[in-house]
């Protein structure tokens, strides 16, 4: 019943990119060094302009995925924004569309923005909206889900490429190179998904005896992705893996395999957070799964747009920037930004992570 | 005091109260803006008003608006003419409001349930015709809709067609025969059959204009952000019917005026905008929206409810004495 | 149940036994006729695939039904009494994120508590519709569109961009969906046991009957001396109560809860209803029905996944069934009509 009505696509949590094509081309060129003291970051700020507002605008509020990554609490975008002097603000509309999100990105510029960092809902429709911030000379920084033809900078979490083979590379070890396999997806629609799972099955092709069966979309909605990943297992009798990119659906397949009928039997990897997925990977239902950390993307994002709006970071590529904790960065082609490799989870570091 | 009067003190209050909250409130640009993002919205409210005055109501609509976006974008990336594009949308949205008026009036079918139906029908149609696509690639003269004011003003377009639509909708239900009909079916529409009136054609008539008028915001709608997916629109007929509502129009048919609707979509706006400028928590929108929705039907009823109190608590007796609003008309068949 | 078609007349009433007997055949054959759809269905399904049928299919199918079984139960007896609400997917989302946070470990109240509260939050939702139905004397149709939004807005507030995911509860809290007993989920026993206890008090007690009456006509009702504010009052506080029980259960169920847990969820419930034979004007209708008609929405839903539609196409073919059963529907009941008609036109002359 849950198909009747489906609510707008809550794509956001999957952490949706728009952008697949400049990533892969520029996997190399961002290097995160954790390891380079906070202290560099100070040579930047020091003669860029302070008390700039900066207003944060995720795909839509009420979302924990986006709350990690904006929250000054977290280590977030705001933490960043406020490290360095300026005031950020988030605000987005409460539905993950387009539509919602626009008047809140009108209402920022309104109210004097001097930077924004957008997650778009949505690659083309921002753009009338977005143009307008540019033509004003405000700075527009994208971060999670680009919007290519209207920002000065996109903040990429991790490259499209490694996150679709990586995700194939772990199921395969775990199922023994062979076997049936499917993937629960979020919306049919979101852009970075379709992205990811093309390069998945680029990888699949160095494991013959992998087939995969079938793809199905869960739409983020924990009860839709319940629904479709059972509908999988009962179509698919023999399936032995599962591969879900997207927060929500890797735990709505981990509930539906946490079972003595699928434990052990059928794997599941994909992306998810440590915090969400700790009960699973301690009772064996999942065994390794990966992503990046959603506060430190936010933090390079708030970083960067304070740095690009306090004058002291020029956009072009090759240009590199300190984003305090995070270290050293280097703007790649097509103006984008990479945050580093994603971090795998498994039993052995799982309570290491807190997001 | 009439209901409209109400609204213009509501009105005003709410360009008081965010003219001080912010200084970009009564500003052109925010004006824009503010059209922009409602302009849809309003469009769809002026039909609905009649619908509802009549005694029936539409929920289908946001899904008419997101049929008729993917039907702009599929034909589009086809590579027909503008145009024709333009004549097949008309004619999807007059199809998809006929279907709802022949199913209530002929087959007999209550609105609300056959509305709730082909709000997933249509929604599902434009989910098959566009599948996982985006169409985005529309001409700027177009696109524009989202950008340009009107020559000379700072009205977007569609808050231009909005007034437009909203002086023939007024002319036609305060001041021809057809209008009078559309509250004589609402007050009653056994009386208004026998009085002579086509209730049933009458009914389907204000179905295809809603249809109709559904799909010209659909093409608002995907001008403005330029894009063509199959989930433009959702959720936006609550919202529709809320403005409705507010503009004192009754659930319960045969009462309400253009002008109500004219104000009410001010005043939503007005509140939306006002509270984007501020710093309000946007998550809390929806209380917001809801309290006005409820203070607009309580303030109405509030000398009967201060009256339904007062002799509860005199009689001190343990029965309630009045009885339940209803939440809808009768069938009319 | 002779409440679908002739609520107005109480059961001991001295209806003519040959009318009685063509109405008795009428309902069996209305309420088997939803039942067939079903078994058709499943039959159909079940040739593609065969593991349609398989137990642990059947179990999923019943524990995602039950929800909305429940949800549709409660609106059921506000619909009956010619009300409707429209706010239970928000009631649900409040009382399963509110109840998650009881049952996880930081605050670990015990289970018959979280389901207390899960009751109390949807209660008192229940009590303010109720109120504002009866004495506020506003049509419920707008009270509940405005509750819609003021309870979905009180939860967002209070969830902010949190929410309880899975490994935070005790154990014992997710696996109430997941227990069975002879292959059948638990907690379709218990739902379907409720809606038997609902269906018996709605056709046997004088306040469910007089629930009917006042669906079927107020204006009498209100002559023949019905408390209809009480009655009213009542229906919604119940069904504000089931939804928070649903609530507890969707939390059980899915594990992750946001601030969007049952979005949308209004729509579908008065459709199952509908679905179900209820008629969405009051005074006729049955929660087995209602039932039922959820249990059917939610195996074709399930269905579709499991033959592998195209997902593009399953909304489509929801709504299309959606109106089918309604249009069915009334053919059938203008045939009952105009057959009862000829009868009593005979008897008279």
């Amino acid at each position: 019943m849950r198909a009747l009505l489906r609510r707008a696509p809550l794509a956001a949590s999957t952490l949706v990119v728009a952008s697949a094509v400049a990533v892969a081309a520029c996997s190399s060129s961002g290097s995160a060094t954790p390891s380079s003291s906070s202290s560099s970051s100070g040579s930047g700020s020091s003669t860029a302009k302070t008390g700039l507002k900066i207003f944060v605008i995720p795909k839509n509020l009420g979302n924990p995925y986006f709350t990690t990554a904006d929250s000054k609490g977290t280590g977030g975008a705001l933490a960043a924004i406020s490290a360095l002097g300026d005031s950020g603000t988030e605000t987005s509309g409460t539905a993950a569309t387009s539509a919602s999100q626009i008047p809140a990105i009108q209402a920022a510029i309104t109210k004097g923005a001097n930077a924004l960092v957008v997650s778009a809902t949505d690659p083309t429709a921002l753009c009338p909206t977005l143009n307008g911030a540019i033509k004003r000379k405000i700075p527009v920084v994208t971060y999670d889900s680009d919007a290519p033809s209207c920002r000065s900078l996109f903040i990429n979490q991790a490259s499209t490429s490694a996150i679709g083979t990586s995700e194939v590379d772990l199921l395969a070890k775990q199922i023994g190179d062979s076997g049936e396999i499917g993937i629960v997806s979020a919306a049919a629609s979101a852009t970075n998904q379709n992205a990811w799972i093309g390069y998945m099955k680029t990888e699949l092709a160095k494991y013959p005896k992998i087939k995969l069966v079938a793809t199905v979309y869960g739409n983020d909605d924990p009860a839709t992705a319940t629904q479709v990943t059972q509908g999988l297992l009962e179509q698919y009798p023999n399936l032995k893996g599962i591969i879900s990119p997207t927060t929500v659906g890797i735990l709505a397949a981990a509930g539906v395999l946490d079972s003595a009928k699928y434990r052990g039997k059928v794997m599941l990897t994909g992306l998810g957070t440590p915090d969400s997925m700790k009960k699973y990977v301690s009772d064996g239902t999942v065994k390794a799964f990966e992503l990046w950390n959603p506060a430190n993307l936010g933090y390079l994002a708030g970083y960067a747009a304070a740095d690009i709006a306090g004058g002291t970071l020029k956009v072009t590529q090759g240009a590199t920037f300190t984003a305090g904790k995070l270290g050293q960065f280097t703007i790649g082609a097509d103006n984008t930004v990479l945050l580093g490799p994603p971090t795998v989870f498994d039993s052995a570091n799982i309570n290491n992570f807190n997001f | 005091m009439r209901w409209e009067t109400g609204l213009v003190v509501v009105v005003i209050a709410i360009a008081i109260m965010g003219s001080s909250l912010s200084p970009q409130f009564l500003t052109a640009n925010n004006f824009f803006n503010l059209g922009l993002n409602n302009g849809e919205i309003a469009i769809m409210a002026l039909p609905m008003a009649l619908i509802i005055i009549s005694g029936e109501i539409d929920l289908s609509v946001e899904s008419t608006l997101g049929m008729s976006s993917a039907v702009l974008g599929v034909l589009w990336a086809d590579h027909w003419p503008m145009l024709a594009i333009f004549v097949v949308v008309a004619v999807v949205g007059a199809l998809a409001g006929a279907i709802n008026g022949l199913l209530v009036t002929r087959v007999g079918l209550p609105s609300l349930a056959v509305t709730i139906g082909t709000l997933a029908l249509y929604r599902g149609i434009a989910l098959i015709l566009l599948g996982p696509r985006t169409v985005a690639n529309f001409p700027t003269i177009y696109t524009n809709v989202g950008i340009v004011a009107i020559p000379h003003t700072d009205l977007p377009y569609s808050i231009g067609i909005f007034i437009v639509l909203a002086v023939i909708f007024a002319i036609v239900l305060h001041a021809t025969p057809f209008g009078r009909s559309i509250y004589a079916m609402g007050d009653n529409a056994e009386a208004a059959m026998f009085a002579g009136l086509r209730v049933k054609r009458i009914k389907t008539t204000l179905f295809i204009v809603s249809g109709v008028a559904s799909a010209l915001a659909g093409v608002l709608f995907t001008f403005r952000l330029n894009t063509a997916v199959q989930d433009n629109g959702t959720g936006l007929s609550l919202d529709v019917v809320a403005i409705v509502l507010l503009a004192g129009v009754s659930i319960f048919g045969g009462k309400g005026s253009i002008g109500g609707v004219f104000l009410a979509v001010l005043a939503f706006a007005g509140l939306q905008n006002a509270l984007l400028l501020t710093n309000f928590n946007q998550e809390a929108t929806g209380l917001v929206t809801g309290g006005l929705l409820l203070v607009s039907v309580f303030v109405p009823n509030a000398a009967m409810f201060v009256r339904s109190i007062r002799r509860a608590v005199t009689r001190m007796t343990r029965r309630m004495p009045s009885e339940p609003a209803l939440s809808m008309p009768r069938k009319d068949t | 149940m002779t409440a679908t078609l002739a609520p107005h007349r109480e059961p001991g009433s001295p209806a003519p036994a040959s009318s009685r007997r063509l109405a008795d055949r009428v309902f069996r054959i209305r309420e088997f006729g939803i039942v067939a759809v079903l078994v058709v269905f499943v039959a159909v399904t079940a040739s593609i695939q065969s593991r349609f049928l398989s137990s642990t299919n059947i179990q999923f199918i019943l524990v995602d039904a039950t929800i909305f079984a429940l949800l549709a139960l409660g609106e059921t007896i506000v619909v009956i009494s010619r009300n409707v609400d429209l706010s239970v997917g928000s009631v649900l989302g409040l009382s399963a994120f509110l109840t998650a946070r009881l049952a996880s470990n930081t605050h670990g109240l015990p289970l018959p508590l979280v389901f207390l509260a899960g009751i109390g939050i949807g209660l008192l939702c229940g009590i303010v519709n109720g109120l504002m139905v009866t004495i506020g004397r506003v049509p419920s149709l707008v009270v509940t569109l405005a509750t819609l939004y003021i309870i979905r807005g009180a939860d967002v507030l209070i969830v902010g961009g949190g929410q309880v995911v899975p490994s935070s509860y005790y154990p014992s809290f997710l696996t109430i969906s997941k227990a069975t007993v002879a292959g059948i989920p638990d907690l379709a026993i218990v739902v379907a046991v409720v809606i038997a206890g609902g269906a018996y008090w709605l056709r046997t007690y004088r306040s469910g009957r007089e629930l009917y009456a006042i669906g079927s006509n107020p204006d009498a009702a209100r002559l023949a001396g019905i408390p209809m504010g009480r009655r009213v009052f009542t229906a919604f506080a119940l069904s504000g109560a089931i939804a928070g029980v649903a609530g507890v259960l969707w939390a059980s169920r899915y594990g992750t809860v946001d601030s969007t847990a049952g979005t949308s969820y209004e729509l579908q419930v008065v459709a199952a209803v509908v679905v179900g034979g209820v008629a969405i004007f009051g005074g006729s209708g049955s929660v087995v029905g209602a039932a039922i008609g959820a249990l059917l929405l939610q195996t074709i839903n399930s269905a579709l996944y499991v033959l592998g539609v195209s997902p593009n196409w399953d909304q489509a073919i929801a709504g299309f069934l959606l109106i089918l059963a309604i249009v069915l529907d009334r053919l059938i009941s203008l045939r009952l009509t105009a057959s009862l008609r000829r009868r009593s036109a005979r008897r008279g002359a």
